[in-house]
């Protein structure tokens, strides 16, 4: 089974979703995301999706499923990287189909999330290029 | 993916765009993803359609499953309609990727869906 490897910048979370994730690969997936958000009390997480070539619904509810996880334990989220093809796709399909925050790249991501972070006025932020 | 992949390959290959390319895969992958989570399993067919002189003037896709069948066509086409808990925007979704979109189905026996992406710098003439 595929394992979806998480990198950790300070308080974020930086996952990479790859194509071809079954459903019992995308389960495990985001347990393992939610777990180390919830052990190391990640305040944000970037999930990157550049990799992907489609995104169909079933993936859409994937990425949304993650996002809506990672919120409810309180850590701000941003899909990073959507090719632009890609989204034109979505949009064509209709319906919100992606509903999370996206930026352009993983470092809009990461920038946007510092910000969200800092908005939060959360003291415990401890993460690189931020004070 | 793979089917997605290939419907992607013949797209650019018969001089579709970039974005229809796109479409093509990902309509490709909602109509397999179907047919392994709703029917156990089915064939996509995917094929260049031409002109009487032989010009290239679409893509034709089939999917073919020997499942359950769809008992309510309208409501399988209605967003957020899922038999499956999940988002139910495959069959709406693919039927606005492509140009053409047609099902047929009978209950017990099976799923037949038909889609074409006509070649957008072609008028469409069916007649
Ligand atoms: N090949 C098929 N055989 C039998 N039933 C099907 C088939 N394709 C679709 N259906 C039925 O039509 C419903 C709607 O299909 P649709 O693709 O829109 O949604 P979904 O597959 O449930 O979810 P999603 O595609 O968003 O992941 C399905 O839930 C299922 O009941
Ligand atoms: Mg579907």
């Amino acid at each position: 089974m595929k394992k979806i490897p998480i990198l950790r910048l300070g308080r974020i979370l930086l996952v990479s979703i790859q194509e071809d994730l079954t459903d019992n690969e995308a389960m495990q997936f985001q347990s393992d995301l939610v777990n180390k958000v919830a052990e190391i009390e990640a305040l944000g997480v970037a999930v990157d999706i550049t990799a992907l070539d489609v995104v169909d619904s079933y993936m859409a509810r994937v990425i949304n499923d993650t996002a809506s996880m990672v919120r409810l334990l309180g850590a701000e989220v941003v899909i990073c990287g959507i090719q632009p093809y890609v989204a034109m796709t979505l949009i064509e399909m209709g319906r919100d189909l992606i509903g999370a925050d996206c930026a352009f790249n993983l470092d809009q991501g990461l920038e946007m999330l510092r910000e969200r972070i800092a908005h939060r006025g959360d003291i415990r932020f401890t993460g690189d290029g931020d004070e | 993916m793979q089917a997605a992949r290939a419907a992607r390959q013949m797209a650019e290959h018969l001089g579709f765009g970039r974005a229809q390319a796109y479409h093509v895969a990902t309509a490709a992958s909602e109509l397999t993803a179907n047919m392994a989570v709703h029917a156990g399993g089915g064939t996509l067919h995917l094929q260049p359609l031409t002109d009487n002189d032989g010009s290239i003037i679409g893509l034709e896709m089939r999917a073919e499953d020997q499942g359950p069948g769809i008992p309510d066509l309208d409501l399988a086409m209605t967003e957020g309609y899922s038999t499956a808990r999940r988002l139910g925007c495959g069959l709406p979704g693919a039927s606005r990727l492509m140009d053409e979109f047609s099902i047929s189905s009978t209950f017990g026996q099976g799923t037949r869906i038909r889609a074409i992406k006509w070649c957008r710098h072609r008028p469409v003439d069916r007649s």
